[in-house]
């Protein structure tokens, strides 16, 4: 039923992978289970050569969701009117199955800070970024999806939960989300809430891609566990576990395995993939 | 109570500066040590930015130095935009004034040469000039409107800048002689190359780009390179698909 073909204005219920450049002969010809790819959008910003060529070929066989991480949807400067200009340019042109940016801010002034810094959730700060994701959305002519971060600290004048804040964001813009059970899980266990309870606060409707991914463990400054988010290595078991939990309450949705750092070998991504599309079976 | 971006921002910069207050771990209590990590995530992901952008600077100086030079420049030239490809177009004129490298004269050059490659790599792509279009009239051949490709990037510099670069990034490279050397980086598929030039060659080159026809380009520079040779100067150029025809339309 679904069209996994270029055009395709959904992304298959089905695992996908963030996209390396190395991977590119391996997953043209040995894809296994990966029906869709993950590309950054920032990468693909230069005038041509590899990765324009790459996307170009890629497009042709597997659904894209274009991810931002340069937007800085929660900056409290207006949004950078020429990289909206460029993700226009991008989604024009590689016409992804879905587009989606984080809740979060990352440039100041002129300076872009390359970390996805986090947010008081306050109705200041609900009015900022939903005006962002508006004119995103009209700016690009389609929905768009909003990731909910992995935090390490939490904001004293916060007066809202991260939970409802994003179903309000849902409500006001019509935004979608994207639910990264790994954020979830470091959240969760930096932050001291149990991440099923969060999920099932989570507006699950709105819910139009999930992500799982690596992070490293470390402790802070009580001893207490500091997990960091670093799609470093393999998803540990409470976060497959943490997957399947979502999956059974919102039913199959595209699932990403992303792994951003040392990032291993085609054979190991692709059993990552394997055990996404495991996952996906007793939801269906 | 309020925590402005402003106020995270220095703190994040700055690592003398006290973690903002209002900033809590999830009891309650102040973050401390929790707000490192973003300073870390920060300084590392753009020091490791660098790393990746400057190779042959990272080869000559090992990743202890490296490290420590990119501590200073990250905070003195955060990236100003979004596209981490473009990120550290600063850093050779900083090295020009850096101090505690100011010995390894030639680093800057280095430098320059690293962001040329990685120009190249990100640059439009265009059609080569086919060699046939210099096999006619040769009055025809000398009107040609042709340029260096978006992909074609030239370095003059007062050291040995090419062998520098084969030495350390060609295994069984000779070592460099100390002469000064003209370098261009041009990208025949999507792998950028840098070629050493002869001599009269970048003036050539330069010509071209400011939109002096090929026999233009040529008498400017025989007249301030004696020993410029415009054929073995357009085999090196054909050969390593540095030109493109005006009228080319770019691809995509």
């Amino acid at each position: 039923m679904l069209d996994t073909s270029q055009g395709s204005d959904r992304l298959p219920l089905a695992p996908g992978v963030g996209y390396k450049s190395q991977h590119f002969n391996d997953v043209m010809e040995d894809p296994g289970p990966v029906a869709w790819l993950e590309i950054h959008a920032e990468n693909y910003m230069g005038d041509g050569g590899r990765p324009h060529a790459q996307l170009r070929a890629l497009r042709e066989r597997f659904a894209l969701s274009v991810h931002g991480v340069g937007l800085s949807i929660g900056g409290a400067d207006p949004l950078d009117k020429a990289h909206l200009t460029r993700l226009k340019d991008l989604v024009a042109w590689t016409k992804p199955a879905s587009f989606s940016e984080h809740l979060a801010w990352s440039t100041h002034g002129a300076e872009f800070l390359n970390d996805l810094l986090p947010l008081p959730y306050t109705n200041a700060t609900l009015d900022r970024v939903a005006d962002h994701i508006d004119e995103v959305q009209e700016t690009l002519g389609c929905q768009m999806l909003l990731e909910n971060p992995s935090s390490y600290l939490a904001f004293a004048e916060s007066t809202w939960s991260e939970t409802d804040f994003l179903a309000k964001l849902v409500r006001r813009t019509g935004c979608g989300l994207l639910l990264d059970v790994n954020n979830v899980f470091i959240s969760a266990t930096n932050l001291g809430y149990s991440p099923q309870g969060y999920i099932d606060a989570y507006p699950l409707a709105a819910v139009g891609e999930i992500h799982v991914g690596g992070h490293d463990e470390d402790t802070d400054d009580h001893g207490a566990p500091l997990l960091i988010d670093s799609h470093s290595k393999p998803v540990v078991d409470p976060v497959w576990g943490l997957l399947a939990y979502a999956l059974a309450k919102t039913g199959p949705r595209p699932v990403l395995v992303e792994w951003d750092t040392d990032v291993p070998d085609w054979s190991t991504l692709r059993a990552e993939a394997n055990r996404a599309a495991r996952a996906l079976i007793p939801a269906s | 109570m309020t925590v402005t971006q402003s106020g995270f921002r220095n703190a994040l910069i700055d690592a003398d500066l006290a973690v903002p207050e209002g900033l809590k771990d999830g009891r309650g209590a102040p973050a401390g040590a929790r707000f490192a990590v973003y300073r870390n995530n920060v300084v590392l992901s753009l020091t490791e930015a660098l790393s990746t952008g400057f190779p042959l600077v990272h080869k000559l100086l090992g990743s202890q130095t490296f490290d420590r030079l990119a501590g200073v420049f990250v905070r003195a030239h955060p990236p100003r935009s979004p596209l981490m490809m473009h990120y550290g177009a600063a850093l050779p004129d900083f090295l020009d004034s850096f101090e505690p490298l100011a010995h390894i004269g030639y680093l800057s050059d280095c430098a320059r040469l690293d962001l040329a490659i990685r120009r190249s790599y990100h640059a439009g792509d265009a059609e080569p000039l086919d060699p046939l279009r210099l096999q006619q009239d040769p009055r025809a051949v000398m009107a040609l409107q042709i340029s260096p490709s978006p992909a074609t990037q030239v370095l003059c510099s007062n050291w040995p800048l090419f062998d520098i670069w084969r030495f350390n990034m060609i295994p069984d490279a000779p070592k460099p002689e100390a002469v000064p050397q003209d370098v261009m980086v041009t990208r025949a598929d999507f792998d950028p190359q840098p070629h050493l030039l002869p001599s009269g060659a970048a003036l050539w080159l330069d010509a071209l780009t400011a939109g002096h026809s090929l026999g233009a380009a040529s008498e400017k520079a025989a007249a301030t390179h004696p020993t410029f040779d415009l054929a073995s100067t357009l085999t090196l150029a054909l050969s390593t698909a540095a030109l493109t025809e005006n009228t080319t339309k770019e691809i995509q």
